[in-house]
């Protein structure tokens, strides 16, 4: 996306500037230069959260369409989410300490027999960018993990990852379980992988299949605000 | 097993980019995946199918699964006319079962199992085996003759080694699943393990369930052998 990025001197750029530069930068999976960007952003006083939602969301964002749409692939999906969590990694303690807008708990994890995790991690990544708590429960999880996790920590969703055909069907075990135990009402389920779609997360009675990380955010931000709006009624 | 020198005429990369177009000749047609061709050709070869036809579409539809179900299905379509039977030859292949309802749909019937890796190894076998290898990745034959193009290059390990933990992190064991004894082969898979950064084993399969399905399709009353 971007040419000759090694004339541009980062600090000299103005702030819209510098923010339309990390979305190429993201784009183009520049660690280094996002980390760089983010720092001369937080000595220009902005805020942590700012710096997060207007360059680095903003720019993956953009990274998430063109892989729906078949413009980028996989490897560089991954070098621009490696990107931003360097830009992350410097935001994230200065998140907790300046407040930021919590806006619910999500336990997220690919369930058990599969051990893929570059969407789980894709997803975990923007729902942090967009204000969510993630407890990440890695790969192949029992759904006693699911649970017991969900419920120590007060978890709002919970959200399943799979890439196989062979090992989707245990989300419907999870959300079995849940039903069995009474709790299904108490977490927003969210699921998604590869080989999963809509048909497939309304028959295993999940509340929703989501297609990508963005989809995946503005869903949990959706069921978030209905649960407000049905506790405030 | 050796191979007739016809079938090494055919080009790995010509299987991968742009498939097989049937002979023309036979009554009954098998619509295959490009990954395949090989092995199939030789047991139609082995068992004197002369009555079944073959046409693969290109191997690297798996790099885009969501494009397999309608691209069987366009096959299934265009070539129907011409033969008394159609079988798939796909696994389900990552199309989360979209694949087995549009060959229901379509009525031609299709060979089971989740994809090659389970067939070859035999359905039933590799269902109980699942279980604790999950963190195996397989390759095949054919898989390891097209290594760079499936894997190397379209994860982008060519241009950014640094992706490879991020991809194969949890991986911990290459299985070579091997239809065929092929020292080369074998010391190619072996290769493949050492630049993923992969413990290696190599698992003599044959043609496992891929073998009886076909032998069932070319054997069904009312098909002409």
């Amino acid at each position: 996306m971007a040419e000759d990025d090694d004339e541009i001197i980062l600090s000299e750029l103005s702030d819209d500037e510098l923010t339309a530069q990390m979305m190429d930068d993201l784009y183009d999976g520049l660690k280094e230069e996002i980390e760089e960007a983010t720092h001369i952003l937080l000595e220009r006083g902005w805020t942590p959260y700012d710096i997060l939602t207007k360059a680095l969301v903003a720019g993956m964002t953009i990274v998430g369409a063109d892989f729906r749409d078949g413009i980028l692939f996989v490897p560089e999906v991954l070098l621009a989410a490696n990107a931003m969590k360097g830009g992350m990694a410097i935001l994230k303690p200065l998140l907790v300490e300046t407040g930021a807008p919590r806006m619910g708990k999500m336990v997220i994890g690919t369930v058990k027999g599969d051990i893929h995790d570059i969407g789980k991690n894709l997803v975990a990544m923007m729902m942090e960018g967009a204000g969510f708590e993630i407890v990440d429960l890695g790969i192949n999880n029992p759904v006693e993990k699911y649970l017991e996790t969900a419920a120590a920590e007060g978890a709002d969703i919970i959200g399943m990852s799979a890439l196989l055909t062979t090992t989707m069907p245990y989300m419907k075990v999870v959300i079995d379980t849940m039903k069995e135990q009474g709790i299904r009402d108490d977490y927003i389920v969210l699921v998604g992988g590869a080989p999963l779609n809509e048909e497939f997360g309304r028959a295993i009675g999940a509340d929703a299949y989501c297609r990508d990380a963005a989809v995946a955010v503005e869903t949990a931000k959706d069921f978030i605000a209905r649960k407000h709006n049905q506790m405030t009624a | 097993m050796t191979r007739p020198p016809d079938l090494l005429d055919i080009a790995d990369a010509t299987l991968t980019e742009a498939g097989l177009e049937p002979r023309g000749t036979g009554r009954l047609l098998l619509i295959a995946c490009g990954a395949l061709a090989r092995e199939i050709l030789d047991l139609k070869r082995l068992n004197g199918w002369d009555h079944i036809d073959l046409t693969c579409l290109p191997a690297k539809l798996h790099l885009y699964p969501e494009k397999i179900t309608e691209a069987v299905s366009a096959a299934v379509t265009k070539h129907r006319a011409q033969y008394d039977r159609i079988f798939v030859v796909y696994a389900d292949c990552g199309t989360g079962g979209q694949l087995w309802d549009k060959c229901k749909e379509l009525g031609v019937e299709m060979i089971e199992g989740p994809h090659c890796y389970s067939f070859f190894e035999g359905n039933a076998r590799f269902a109980e085996t699942a279980e604790t290898e999950i963190t195996a990745f397989y390759l095949t034959d054919f898989l390891v003759r097209q290594f760079d193009a499936f894997v190397w290059r379209p994860m982008g390990f060519d241009r950014h080694p640094e992706l490879i933990g991020m991809m194969f992190g949890n991986y911990e064991r290459l299985i070579y699943q091997a239809q065929t004894d092929d020292p080369a082969l074998d010391q190619a898979a072996r290769a493949a393990a050492e630049r993923l950064g992969l413990a290696y084993e190599r698992r003599f399969t044959g043609y496992g369930d891929l073998a009886h399905a076909l032998t069932r399709f070319a054997k069904t009353p009312g098909n002409p052998a």
